[in-house]
């Protein structure tokens, strides 16, 4: 019997970070902009979504949407009222979505006038709802430009120092709910503090889907960042 | 709990690897693993133990070496390690941190096996 140390140095998600890297040059070659959206359940993600759909829709921009939940198509029938083809994805336990069901929920879709579904090319923004989960989703590439880590007033202002490895690999912050953010009593420049101290320099939006609240800033963002490519 | 996830993918990995020596015996399995992974030790060892039952690596132990986040200060120069996952500035001129170094990694490192003497 001989003992031999084999070394591997492989990843271990290496065949999601090798999807996403294939499904990230297909976006980029479309020129659509893919966003991750990412936070707890209940923070408002749908919400904010449908908001963010139904105003770059009325600015003539071409949007999709892939939205994941264990079970249900609740949320993908929310958002379809904004008139974007959103499809759900339901992953049936698992806690985050991966590069495979993007890639598997591309196929064929989406059906809109002006895209073409082989390439995506067409489309201006496709968003990704993560399943509402601050710590799985943050290790899966989904092979998106820029990762959003959204945070509600109703959920406490030390949220990202309890999940950094989440807050830390974000592009962008927003808070969501901020409407209701003082009878939260919600501290707004702990909050913003503990953000940038997680992720210094970070983005951060402050937005309200009900009342509209920070939405033009953001809007403003997407359409920079989507001319940035 | 994506631990079980991770699990799988490992033994996957690793048994494509061992399959290069044919009649070996997987003992060990080294991880690199970055404190900002999201990768719970505990989690991933019980899952380890039912995830390799009845695969070529039953028996094998899983070792796990965590990897400190370091980054580069861009205001200093320096390079150094996080003292804690609260607070991303440099431990020699605190300033915020941005350029991280190391810290994500999720990275089969190497394996040990026990190779069956060829037969003369």
């Amino acid at each position: 019997m001989t003992t031999r140390i084999v070394e591997l140095r492989r990843g271990i998600l290496k065949k999601n970070d090798e999807l996403a890297a294939g499904l990230r040059g297909r976006f980029t070659s479309a020129g659509v902009l893919v966003l991750n959206l990412v936070s707890s359940p209940g923070t408002g993600k749908t919400a904010f979504l449908e908001r963010t759909l139904t105003a770059l829709r009325a600015k003539g921009a071409k949007v999709a949407a892939l939205v994941g939940d264990l079970e249900t198509d609740n949320d993908a029938r929310r958002l379809a009222s904004s008139g974007a083809p959103v499809r759900q994805i339901n992953t049936h336990g698992i806690c985050h979505l991966d590069a495979e069901m993007i890639d598997k929920h591309l196929t064929g879709w989406p059906d809109v006038p002006g895209v073409n579904p082989a390439t995506l090319a067409g489309l201006d923004f496709l968003f990704i709802e993560n399943v509402g989960n601050l710590v799985c989703p943050s290790s899966y590439d989904l092979g998106e430009k820029i990762r959003v880590a959204l945070l509600s007033v109703t959920e406490g202002e030390d949220k990202p120092l309890k999940y950094p490895t989440l807050f830390n690999s974000a592009d962008a912050a927003v808070i969501t709910k901020i409407d209701i953010a003082e009878p939260c009593g919600f501290d707004r420049d702990l909050a913003l503090k503990n953000i940038n101290e997680i992720r210094p320099g970070i983005r951060i939006f402050e937005t309200s889907a009900k009342t509209g609240a920070g939405m033009d800033e953001w809007l403003q963002y997407l359409a920079d960042q989507r001319s940035a490519r | 709990m994506h631990e079980l996830s991770i699990a799988a993918s490992i033994v996957d990995s690793v048994s494509e690897a061992a399959a290069a020596y044919p009649g070996a015996r997987v003992k060990e399995v080294r991880l690199k693993i970055g404190a900002l992974a999201s990768v719970i030790e505990d989690s991933l060892q019980f899952c380890w133990g039912i995830t390799v039952e009845g695969t070529a690596l039953e028996g094998s132990k899983l070792v796990i070496q965590t990897v400190p986040v370091s980054i580069h200060c861009a205001a200093c120069g320096r390079d150094g390690e996080l003292e804690s996952l609260q607070s991303f500035r440099c431990p020699h001129c605190g300033e915020p941190a941005t350029d991280l170094r190391q810290g994500r990694e999720m990275e089969i490192d190497s394996i040990e096996i026990d190779e069956a003497e060829e037969k003369v």
